[in-house]
């Protein structure tokens, strides 16, 4: 037992003094970028194509995100900045953008890249053999023309202001791609891009290798190579980690919390924290009579106690959702009306619905039906099911009896969601930063199998929508939408529960990282490892 | 014997496409489709991008058409293209998973019979002494322990308290750079734990089996004649009881021959191995159709081979039953 104690307090006391060491050695030339070791990525999943034509998972979009490139894409302030496009002008009617791109690039294969390509990965997204699911935005454009080698142009039907931004998807090689069948295309496992990264490896559910791209046409990478490795199971990966054989991987909040809050952990590894781009909500289906008085929705929400969920769920990483957009962004409208918990006004505002225990049975009922209804939602998403147990909680507080049902993904759709047969759902939307989201709110989007399934109509949020796409001007926009949060507050067609954070380590050798609301891999280039931090040499 | 193996066989043609009948269609009776990865809850797609898919996979045509396009292109040892965003041929997506599967099912099989055999044996020579109930405490505690559990709490002690062992994955990251016999090493450390906790649960089922077919044989007259003879208690035991006690083992080996590519999801989800079982599931999950359909009919295929295989090697083995099937004849 003795010597048990002894050789714990040796391994405290060499990892204090390690660490001492290490503060002492921080130097100034840490501050300068240099190039070379390897940055190892942890994922839960693999890859499915690296055509990023065809690729809709989030492995896949990372690995495409390093090996091709856009015309245009956001920086770390979520503004629009050329990437392969040095310029571009907007014609006075809002109706041609005019890309004036970089000279001297060169897909990786060397072979030099030109407007060709860009037309030529428009013409692949609106061809009606390619089964992409991201044709939508091109299909709006009347014409597109390549006139020189360094002018891309594009004219729309009618203005239409996610269009800049639509931009920034992956322009393919014509050269590797003309004459081929996409969805037969090798590229789709050795992809041939622009991007700061080459593709070396994959193998198959195992790892994917990539390494700089000496030719990059931006500054850096100063990150020599890049591994992805996958391991489906994040305790593994968490153990994995602790050994140093990841540099990163995304956190649950349990391991964020208490797990990591460890010397040794926060010696070696930096933690960082910031809001999703995404919410999860309570809807409720509107065709149901229950829901389509708004007070009933109103008293629902102010039911429920959000910081409650996020306490409990998220371990308090996260943030009340009061609307579909995400707080720290220019389009966020922080005065609209708020729902918080207050179950007093909740039981009033049912009252006013005409909602009364008139039977005494502790459930609220009107007409001599009690109020009482499900919540469905889908398994196999942990933070879903727990929140709907903690509402269910509150609504029998104010009276309202609610039943929980969990239901696998598929069946959930085809069985409750397409046909409408439910009451109320919990689910979430991942959202992007481009503020249009025509098709959740628009009253024409509640047909089968479309988005706006909770079946939400109303004619100043239509034509508010509709004019938000319209204009480019940013402060133009933020007025449509500010009145359309506005509004969806005051109806609650949802209940806007919370924004999850994104919890992630990253190994603390790595320098030139800056959190933004855009989170941390916008300047994955930039980033680097001082030389005597570097672990690989090869 | 030769006609008789020839008539097993030939019974295996209309037995095969009755598998794959039944899987076929309770396949696609399950809610969802494969493309519902793609179109589902999306805000991007468009809304014809589910039938240009439907039709891009031949989903919309009606189930039989489908089912023969299918058994059509099987009889040309063509298991189809994958459903999945790849569209790679699925006999390319399984071949590549099935060494490192057999490779670990191999090793763990060798594992369980080397342990699990002797401590049978003992256990039933020596019944109801502290070693046999030790021993079959043991391996009950083996096989009820949630082996995601004991192979976390070995990943964590081994792996990241005294670094010894790796703690998930099959190969090093510099493993392209190391020398062959370090290679070798590296491979090895890698596979000890999983085959630890691949072997730890399947202890008791044939240790229990052993143990009792012994106690079986032990009884029988002919043993009592052995002793009767004179021989040493050795030599009754381990050339006269082990070997007829042996014998349904290799009924039960016969029986494991379609485990040997089966993996488990959980177990290759833990170590971060891209086996068959996750390669399976990924499939049911995304309704990859041809991918699980190739996948159940190798795994047919090797149950009836190794049927039919152990009930011929029973036959070598026991003079018995090669007698009576040939006065049967």
């Amino acid at each position: 037992m003795m010597r048990l104690v002894i050789l714990v307090l040796v391994v405290l006391l060499a990892a204090c003094s390690q660490s001492d060491q290490l503060r002492s050695l921080e130097q100034p030339d840490d501050k300068k970028p240099v190039f070379g070791d390897t940055f190892i990525e942890g994922s839960i999943g693999d890859a499915s194509t690296l055509l990023p034509i065809l690729a809709s998972d989030s492995a896949s979009s990372t690995i495409n995100g390093l090996v091709y490139s856009g015309l245009v894409r956001y920086n770390g302030d979520l503004k629009v900045v050329g990437d392969l496009a040095e310029s571009w002008d907007i014609s006075e009617d809002n109706l041609t953008i005019t890309f004036h791109l970089r000279k001297n690039i060169t897909w990786h294969d060397g072979v030099p890249m030109t407007s060709a390509d860009v037309l030529f990965t428009y013409q692949l997204y609106v061809d009606p053999e390619t089964p992409t699911a991201y044709a939508e935005s091109y299909r709006q454009v009347k014409k597109a023309e390549a006139p020189d080698d360094y002018t891309f142009k594009v004219t729309y039907e009618q203005p239409y202001a996610p269009a800049l931004i639509s931009w920034s998807l992956s322009i393919l090689p014509k050269h590797l791609l003309e004459g081929v069948k996409i969805t037969e295309s090798r590229l789709a496992r050795h992809p041939v891009g622009t991007g700061p990264y080459r593709f070396v490896e994959w193998l198959d559910g195992e790892k994917i290798v990539l390494e700089a791209n000496p030719d990059y046409f931006a500054e850096g990478p100063y990150i020599k190579r890049f591994v992805f490795r996958i391991i489906p199971d994040t305790s593994t990966q968490f153990l994995e980690i602790q050994t140093g054989g990841l540099d990163y991987m995304s956190l649950q909040p349990l391991q964020y919390d208490r797990q990591t809050d460890t010397p040794a952990f926060k010696r070696l590894f930096n933690k960082y924290r910031y809001l999703s781009f995404g919410y999860t909500y309570l809807g409720y289906n509107l065709k149901r009579p229950l829901f389509q008085d708004r007070r009933v929705r109103q008293a629902l929400s102010y039911a429920i106690d959000k910081q409650e969920i996020i306490d409990g769920v998220l371990l308090g990483y996260g943030k009340i959702a009061t609307g579909p957009y995400k707080p720290d962004t220019w389009v966020y409208n922080p005065d609209v009306p708020r729902y918080d918990y207050n179950p007093k006004k909740a039981r009033e505002l049912l009252a006013a619905a005409g909602w009364a225990d008139r039977d005494g049975d502790g459930i609220l009922d009107k007409d001599g039906k009690p109020f009482r209804f499900t919540i469905v939602t889908n398994q196999g998403n942990d933070l879903r099911s727990k929140a709907g147990e903690i509402i269910q909680r509150r609504f029998r507080q104010v009276g309202v009896d609610v039943q929980l049902r969990i239901i696998e993904w598929a069946t959930f759709l085809k069985e409750f969601i397409h046909p409408g047969k439910f009451d109320a759902t919990i689910l979430g939307w991942s959202t992007g930063p481009d503020p249009d989201q025509y098709n959740i709110w628009h009253s024409s989007k509640t047909g089968p199998r479309e988005l706006n399934f909770v079946g939400y109509k109303n004619a100043e949020v239509d034509a508010l929508l509709e004019k938000g796409r319209r204009v480019f001007d940013e402060q133009q926009r933020k007025q449509s939408y500010d009145r359309i949060q506005q509004i969806l507050a005051e109806d609650q067609p949802y209940t806007f529960l919370f924004v999850p954070e994104s919890l992630s380590a990253v190994a603390s050798r790595f320098h030139g990282i800056k959190p933004t609301a855009a989170g941390i891999r916008y300047n994955f280039t930039q980033w680097y490892v001082p030389q005597r931090l570097q672990k690989f040499s090869r | 014997m030769y006609r008789y193996i020839f008539r097993r066989l030939l019974m295996m043609i209309p037995l095969l496409i009755g598998i794959t009948l039944i899987s076929f269609t309770v396949i696609h009776l399950a809610p969802g489709e494969p493309t519902d990865l793609q179109t589902e809850m999306n805000p991007q797609a468009s809304s014809d991008l589910q039938a240009r898919l439907l039709k891009q996979y031949g989903l919309d045509k009606p189930l039989h058409e489908q089912y023969l396009h299918w058994l059509g292109r099987l009889v040309q040892l063509d298991f189809g293209n994958s459903f999945s965003q790849d569209n790679r041929p699925v006999f390319a997506k399984i071949t590549e998973r099935l060494p490192v599967t057999i490779l670990l099912n191999l090793l763990s099989l060798q594992v369980i019979l080397v342990v699990a055999l002797p401590l049978g044996v003992i256990s039933a020579v020596r019944r109801n002494s502290l070693f046999d109930r030790s021993a079959t405490v043991l391996v009950f505690v083996g096989f009820a322990m949630p082996s995601f559990w004991l192979a976390l709490l070995m990943m964590d002690w081994f792996g990241v308290r005294l670094g010894w062992l790796p703690v998930s994955g099959l190969k090093s990251l510099g493993y392209e750079y190391m020398t062959v016999s370090g290679q070798f090493l590296d491979r090895i450390t890698h596979l000890i734990i999983p085959v630890f906790i691949a072997a730890i649960g399947g202890l008791a089922g044939f240790s229990r089996y052993m143990r009792s077919n012994m106690l079986d044989v032990v009884r029988q007259d002919y043993i009592m004649t052995a002793r009767a003879k004179g021989l040493s208690e050795r030599t009754v035991i381990y050339k006269h009881a082990l070997r007829n006690a042996l014998l349904p083992v290799i009924t039960i080996l016969g029986l494991s021959l379609p485990g040997l590519i089966g993996g488990s999801v959980i177990f290759e989800t833990i170590f971060a191995i891209p086996g068959m079982g996750k390669l399976f599931y990924d499939g049911v999950m995304m309704r990859d159709y041809p991918l699980i359909m190739g996948v159940l009919v190798i795994g047919a295929v090797l149950t009836l081979a190794g049927n039919l295989l152990a009930d011929i090697s029973y036959a070598l083995a026991d003079p018995r039953i090669r007698q009576g099937e040939s006065r049967g004849l």
